[in-house]
Formats: C-alpha cells, sequence, structure tokens
C-alpha cells in the first residue's frame, strides 16, 4: 500500500482518509488537505495562526516603540524640535489614504464571502492603488529628508546644534519604525497581487476564501500599526 | 538449468522512513517526522562545530597565559561557540527534534497544523546556520553572544553584522516552530484528547511556544536595531551620541531571558515522560506540573532584569528584579518535588532514559538553586562576570536540557528508527556523560567564588590547577557524548527491532502507533478515553490529578 501525503486529488482507494471521504466531498475537496478532518478544523487553524503571526508582529513593533519610548522620555525638548521637520500634512494624507484602503480590503472580504468574484478583484485592485499611493507619498517624504540632510549618519546635519546627536537618534527611530512599515505595505501589496491572480483563476469560492481573509488581516494589522505612528511622530510635540 | 538464489527478505511493513527514497523525498517532504530527522542531523552537525570551539577555549585555558590562542582570537571561540550552541543548537534540540516528531503523535494528529511552515522553518534553520559558519569562515566574530552595544556597534571590526543576519533568520524559524505548535495543540487534538489530557510533554511544549512567539520577534527587532546603528552611527545605543546602552540590555534580555526556558522547558516535558515511564506509576500532581510550565512562561517575561544588577540600572528595579526572579523558581522547584513525589514507592527501573532523568534532576536542581544565588543582588555583586555564572548557566543549559535531550533520543530511539540500542554501552556513556560534565563545571562554581573572570584568554596563576581539573574534565565530557553517537548510528542500521513499545510506556505514540509510525502515524485514527500516564496503581500510587 503506498501513502500519498499532499496530493491534491483525494481520489486514490488507497488514501487512508477513505472512510472520511463523505465529509470530504461534501465541501470543498481540493483545498482540504490531508492532515485535517474537516474544512472548518482547517480553517480554524489558519485563522489562529494568522492571530498568533500577527501577535509575533506586535512584538516586533513593540520593541520599537519600546526604544521610541525610552528617548522621548529622556529628550522631550529635543523631540518637539525635530517633529516640526515632519511633514502633518503628507502624513495625514496617508492616514486617510491607509484608511481608505482598509475599507476597500475588507470590502474584498465581503465579496469573497458572498463568492463574488469579479468584485474581490475589483476590490483588490483598489487596494492595491491605494497601498502604492501611500508608498508613493512615503517616498516624497523621505526624499524632502534626503534634501534636508536628516538621514542619520555620516551626513547628518541639524539647524539647532544643541539637539544634534539627540535629533540624529530621533529620525533613525522614525526612518525605523516608518521604513520597516513600508517594507509589510510592499509585502502587502505583493500578497495582494497573489490573491489577484488566484481570484483570476477561479480558485476562490464561497466556501473557500481562506487566503482572502487571512491577507485581509494581514493589511488591517500593518493600517492599524500606522494608525499608532502618525501620531506619535507627526502630531505629539508639534503644538510647541 | 540456472539456479539463482535469493536471500529470503523479510519485507517490512511500510513506515515514514521506507515509504519512499532519493533526496527529493527527504530535502521536499512535509511530514513532521522527516523533518524531525532533519533537524536531528543538523543540530548534531552545529553541536560538533560549537563544541570545537569549546576544545579550543578548554586547551587555551591549561595554562595561565593561553596556551594556544591569541586574546583576540580566544574572544572570537567564546562568542562563535555561544552562538552556535545557543541559537543553532539548544533552543532548536528537543522542540524541533523531538516536539516535531511526537507532538502529533502524543496528542492523535496526522502531523502538525502547516507541514509546509514546518518544512520552511528548518530552511530557514540552515540559511541561518549557513550564514553563521560564512560568519566563522571569514574571521568570525568576538562579540559575545550577548553583542552588547556599543562594542558590537561601534568598536568590533568582526563581522558582527553577518552574524546578526545567521541569528535573526534562525529566529524566524523559532518563531515558525512555536507558532506550528500552539495551532497544532489547540486545533488538531484527537476526539476524546482534552487538556487535561495531554502529556506533559505537550504541555511544556505549548509553554515554550508562548515563549518563542512571544520573545523571539523582540529580539529580531534588537538585532535589526543593532545593525542598522552599526550601518549609519545614528548613536541610540551609544552613549557618547547621547544613546542608551542599558536600552540594548533591557530588549536583549527581554527575549533572551525567556529564551533560557525556551532552553529548559522542553527537557522538563521529556522529564516527565521518562519519570512516570520508568516509575510505573502516575505522575504525581498533573495539574500543578502542567500549570507550572505556563507559570514558568510568564512569569519568565518579567525578571530579564536580573542580567542588569551590574549595568546600571535602577536600584530599585534591581530589587523587584531580584524578587520576581525568586518567584521564577517556584515552578521550577514544584517540578523537581513532583517528578521526585512520582518515583517515590514507585517500581523504578534504570534504563538508559533514566539514568538521564536522574541526571537531569540532580544536575538542574544545582542549576537552579544557583540562579538564586545570582538572583540576591548582594551575591551577585561579587560573583557576576564571573565563572560562577559560567557554571550556573552550564549546569542549567548542559546539565539540564542536554541531559534531557540525550535521555528523549534513547527514550524514542525504538519509535524513531525502529531498533534498540545498545544498553549496556548506553548505560555506560550515560555515566561518563555525568562524571565528565561534573568534573569540568564544578570547578568553575569554586573558581568563579575566587574570583576568576569570565571571557578572559588568560588568567592569574594560582588557578590554574582547577582550569587543569575542567579541562581534562571536558574531555572525559567529550568522550561521553562522542560514543553514543557511535552506536546510536551503528543501531540505527544493525540493531535489533524494536516493538511497538519496548518500555511498556503509556500514551498513543506507543501504545497505538508501530514503530517506525506510517507517514500519518496512525493506521486507525486513535479516540482517547483514558487520562495520561494511566500506569494503573503501583503500591501507594495516588490517583491520577482530574
Ligand atoms: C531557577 C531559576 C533561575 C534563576 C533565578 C536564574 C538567575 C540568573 C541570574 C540572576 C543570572 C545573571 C547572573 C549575572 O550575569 O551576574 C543568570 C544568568 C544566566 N542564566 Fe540563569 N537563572 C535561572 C535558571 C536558568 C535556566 C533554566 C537557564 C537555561 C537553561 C539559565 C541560563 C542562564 C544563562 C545562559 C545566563 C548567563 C547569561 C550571560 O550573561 O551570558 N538560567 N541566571
Ligand atoms: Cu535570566
Amino acid at each position: 500500500m503506498a501513502l500519498r501525503p499532499a496530493q491534491r486529488k483525494r481520489t486514490d482507494k488507497e488514501d487512508p482518509l477513505a472512510e472520511s471521504e463523505v465529509t470530504l466531498e461534501a465541501l470543498h475537496p481540493r483545498e482540504l488537505r490531508h492532515h485535517f478532518d474537516t474544512p472548518e478544523q482547517q480553517l480554524e487553524s489558519s485563522l489562529l495562526g494568522m492571530w498568533i503571526f500577527l501577535l509575533t508582529e506586535v512584538m516586533f513593533f513593540g520593541g520599537m516603540f519600546g526604544g521610541y519610548t525610552v528617548y522621548r522620555n529622556l529628550y522631550p525638548d529635543a523631540f518637539a524640535s525635530t517633529s516640526q521637520y515632519m511633514n502633518v500634512t503628507l502624513g495625514g494624507i496617508n492616514t486617510a489614504v491607509l484608511i481608505c484602503s482598509s475599507l476597500t480590503m475588507a470590502m474584498a472580504v465581503h465579496s469573497a464571502q458572498l463568492g463574488k468574484n469579479r468584485a474581490i478583484i475589483l476590490f483588490l485592485l483598489l487596494t492595491l492603488f491605494l497601498g502604492c499611493v501611500f508608498l508613493g507619498i512615503k517616498y516624497v517624504e523621505y526624499h524632502e529628508k534626503w534634501v534636508d540632510h536628516h538621514i542619520p549618519g555620516p551626513h547628518f546635519q541639524y539647524a539647532d546644534a544643541r539637539y544634534f546627536h539627540q535629533a540624529q537618534i530621533l529620525f533613525f527611530l522614525y526612518f525605523a519604525m516608518t521604513g520597516l512599515h513600508a517594507l509589510h505595505m510592499i509585502v502587502g501589496a505583493g500578497l495582494i497581487i497573489a490573491l489577484i491572480i488566484m481570484a483570476a483563476r477561479h480558485r476562490f469560492s464561497a466556501e473557500w476564501y481562506t487566503p482572502v481573509e487571512m491577507i485581509g488581516l494581514y493589511w488591517h494589522f500593518v493600517d492599524i500599526i500606522w494608525i499608532f505612528l502618525f501620531p506619535l511622530l507627526y502630531l505629539i510635540g508639534h503644538t510647541k | 538449468m540456472n539456479i539463482t538464489f535469493e536471500q529470503p527478505k523479510i519485507k517490512e511493513s511500510p513506515n515514514y522512513l521506507n515509504i519512499r527514497y532519493g533526496w527529493r523525498s527527504w530535502l521536499l517532504t512535509t511530514d513532521h517526522k522527516r523533518i524531525a530527522l532533519l533537524y536531528l542531523f543538523s543540530i548534531t552537525a552545529f553541536f560538533m562545530i560549537g563544541g570545537a570551539f569549546a576544545v579550543g577555549m578548554r586547551l587555551n585555558l591549561t595554562s595561565p597565559n593561553g596556551l594556544l590562542f591569541s586574546p583576540e582570537t580566544y574572544n572570537k571561540l567564546f562568542t562563535m561557540h555561544g552562538i552556535i550552541m545557543i541559537f543553532f543548537f539548544l533552543i532548536p534540540s528537543i522542540p524541533a527534534v523531538l516536539g516535531n516528531f511526537l507532538i502529533p503523535l502524543m496528542i492523535g494528529a496526522r502531523d502538525l497544523a502547516f507541514p509546509r511552515i514546518n518544512l520552511l522553518s528548518w530552511y530557514l534553520y540552515i540559511i541561518g546556520g549557513i550564514v553563521a559558519v560564512a560568519a566563522v569562515a571569514s574571521g568570525g566574530v568576538d562579540t559575545g553572544w550577548t553583542f552588547y552595544a556599543p562594542f558590537s556597534t561601534t568598536y568590533s571590526n568582526t563581522h558582527v553584522i553577518m552574524t546578526a543576519v545567521a541569528v535573526f533568520v534562525a529566529g524566524f524559524s523559532s518563531i515558525l516552530t512555536g507558532l506550528n505548535f500552539i495551532v497544532t495543540i489547540h486545533k488538531m487534538r484527537a476526539p476524546g484528547m482534552t487538556w487535561f489530557r495531554l502529556p506533559l510533554f505537550v504541555w511544556s511544549h505549548y509553554a515554550t511556544s508562548i515563549i518563542q512567539v512571544l520573545g523571539t520577534p523582540v529580539v529580531a527587532i534588537t538585532i535589526v536595531l543593532l545593525g542598522l546603528e552599526r550601518l549609519f552611527h545614528a548613536g541610540i545605543f551609544d552613549p557618547k551620541l547621547g544613546g542608551d546602552p542599558i536600552l540594548f540590555q533591557h530588549l536583549f534580555w527581554f527575549y533572551s531571558h525567556p529564551a533560557v526556558y525556551i532552553m529548559i522547558l522542553p527537557g522538563m516535558g521529556v522529564i516527565s515522560e521518562l519519570v512516570t515511564c520508568f516509575s510505573h506509576k502516575t505522575v504525581f500532581g498533573y495539574g500543578f506540573v502542567a500549570f507550572s510550565s505556563v507559570a514558568i512562561a510568564v512569569l519568565s517575561f518579567l525578571v530579564w532584569g536580573h542580567h542588569l544588577f551590574v549595568s546600571g540600572q535602577s536600584m530599585y528595579a534591581g530589587l523587584i528584579f531580584s524578587l520576581l526572579s525568586f518567584m521564577v523558581a517556584v515552578p521550577s522547584a514544584i517540578k523537581v518535588f513532583n517528578w521526585t513525589a512520582t518515583m517515590y514507592r514507585g517500581s523504578i527501573s534504570y534504563d538508559t532514559p533514566m539514568l538521564y532523568a536522574f541526571g537531569f534532576i540532580g544536575l538542574f536542581t544545582i542549576g537552579g538553586l544557583t540562579g538564586l544565588f545570582l538572583a540576591t543582588v548582594a551575591i551577585d555583586v561579587h560573583v557576576t562576570d564571573t565563572y560562577f555564572v559560567v557554571a550556573h548557566f552550564h549546569y542549567t543549559m548542559v546539565g539540564g536540557m542536554v541531559m534531557a535531550y540525550l535521555g528523549g533520543i534513547h527514550f524514542w530511539f525504538p519509535k524513531i528508527t525502529g531498533r534498540m540500542y545498545p544498553e549496556g554501552w548506553a548505560r555506560f556513556a550515560a555515566l561518563v556523560v555525568f562524571v565528565g560534565f561534573n568534573l569540568t563545571f564544578f570547578p568553575q562554581f569554586i573558581l568563579g567564588y575566587l574570583g576568576m573572570p569570565r571571557r578572559y584568554a588568560t588568567y592569574a596563576p594560582e588557578f590554574q590547577s582547577l582550569n587543569v581539573l575542567s579541562s581534562a574534565g571536558a574531555s572525559i565530557l567529550g568522550v561521553g557524548y562522542l560514543i553514543p553517537m557511535i552506536y546510536l548510528a551503528w543501531a540505527w542500521n544493525r540493531g535489533p527491532r524494536a516493538p511497538a513499545n519496548p518500555w511498556g510506556a503509556k500514551g498513543l505514540e506507543w501504545e497505538k502507533s508501530p514503530s517506525p509510525p506510517p507517514t500519518f502515524n496512525f493506521d486507525e485514527m486513535p479516540v482517547v478515553t483514558e487520562n495520561a500516564y494511566n500506569y494503573g496503581a503501583a503500591p501507594g500510587a495516588t490517583e491520577a490529578h482530574g
């Protein structure tokens, strides 16, 4: 007898899962992997896995937020001084863009629930577009910093000599935090492209759309990170 | 007429090992048992590399002026030893090998929840390992495994970034393993396998996975910041430029103290299995042992500051971290008491795995108790950064975890390979390991107490005799590790066939699955109807905890 793990088709007689074939065939057999008993079990596992992954992301960014808190408390004045160089208008526009993209992502997931394939593709394209707008605006902001010599390193310059070192640290944190966030956006854009391809190949149905739901969660998470970054980096200290 | 004789062949029943051959069937496998073996061989290789660095150090330390190496080289030796042993051997050791192999079998599942992610984490581990070896080959790194800034970011002129990348990548391997285990334990249990029927091995891996998932991302981001700082020199960890080096230590130990529990909890899980099986008795206080694992996981996140007593952290923080560190020892002690109580009036058999379990209990107790010495601020000021600390953590990590790992490998060897190993040799090796270990590390307690600092290539002449003793012990220990490698390799090919349950142990992996198991673990999916460790009433045995 030959066991054939991880097979797409589960019709062969020797399959050790043959007894549970009834439940398998009734639902979406192609996507049920060999080691799960039911599609529900598989779906719950995937979602739990995704939530745990997001938890690791919280800890990942949390380390940086911790560092941010320390330096903000150490150097409140330098902080107020650097925040005048943050472009609140562009940051605000980007916040709006991301919130909209969260909405379109939610619509994509909703369309997936209803099994509307064309709507999935449409909303994913919209989300992708908004994501690219965000990254484009981010690029403009980074370019401003580059022109002003606000990139930490040997060419760093700062108008207020008192805060030279401290400002450099704060810009370092700014770039590390927003840069890592942007990296997550780029990964997310890649994932959305993969989803669009899958949708174009009619892989999703109202019974099975787990990847859309999972990447939707990821996308919302990345948005939420920005919702924290924006006030912490752009707004606080700006009144001074 | 031509007569050809053919050797009569006894056909093995199909199992995960003989179902397919060829390198693709291994490198592209998604079978958790095969991935466990991939880990087994790769971590053994890293154990030997890390061991080679240790040999270099112990040789050098036989002379007060350093026998062989320049101080610069010696710095690289202890750094690479620590990094390889911690990130590439000890952290993956029991979880990625035994946990991977056994968790699905123990809970009655066909595989882990995410088999392909499981394979991915092995590849991440290997990529990280290759980068680490590349860093060694191109000249090594000398910051210590702790990468303290600003030395690592500004002053060291060795391959810090390459090593940091290696640790970063290996970290994601560890995260994915933990994630996979948590989901598997939540979602893949067989019918009837309730949480309180889970073997304690599974509980301890659950706790370990929580730490891996919550802690490792923090060290990952710390390493990213370290690398960026080394590239840009913005000064974030450099006091000369307004940065805070203590921040680095906080971030580092926020992971790395919990990580020491990644390096002991799985071992505790193994010991719980061994002690009940070879005492032929149900475990004493199942609920206490199970919850103490979770308690350790939670508390371990609250004590990192005991590594910063002399670093300039506030005195009040030091006092609180001291208190919390005492608290984390309580669940560890609960486990030791419960193992002892399990053995009490059990009918104990002295097979090799049980010898390792005895070794673990004794040595871990010493390691844990000296941890309490170190958690006492006043004593720590005296012995911090001395060989006392080195002895403390080797008693827990080598006397504890490596003993548990060897005990576990022997215990489940029949299940993994379908063969028995030579018991006489195995007992002999266990004894050699125990003696060699104590000869190596006990003198280091004394050396540290007398004031010999760690991480120096040279030392005051009055310390020589104890150092020579330690080096001599290390050579015995090395032999003790080599013997099992030889007879286990032999037994894998030539050993007598093992029955499904050679030890008469309880648990799905023994009772419901043949040795070696088939690809999907069970010929018939199991249904669980009894508590774990239902060994029946040995004389004086107490009933299993509800
Ligand atoms: C019983 C609970 C434990 C307590 C209270 C404890 C306490 C401590 C303290 C206070 C230190 C810092 C000493 C110093 O640097 O001056 C320390 C160091 C260390 N401990 Fe423990 N420990 C415990 C268990 C463990 C376990 C189970 C492991 C590993 C399996 C471990 C591994 C280490 C390591 C690796 C270091 C040294 C880190 C370094 O500086 O390189 N400890 N321990
Ligand atoms: Cu610690």
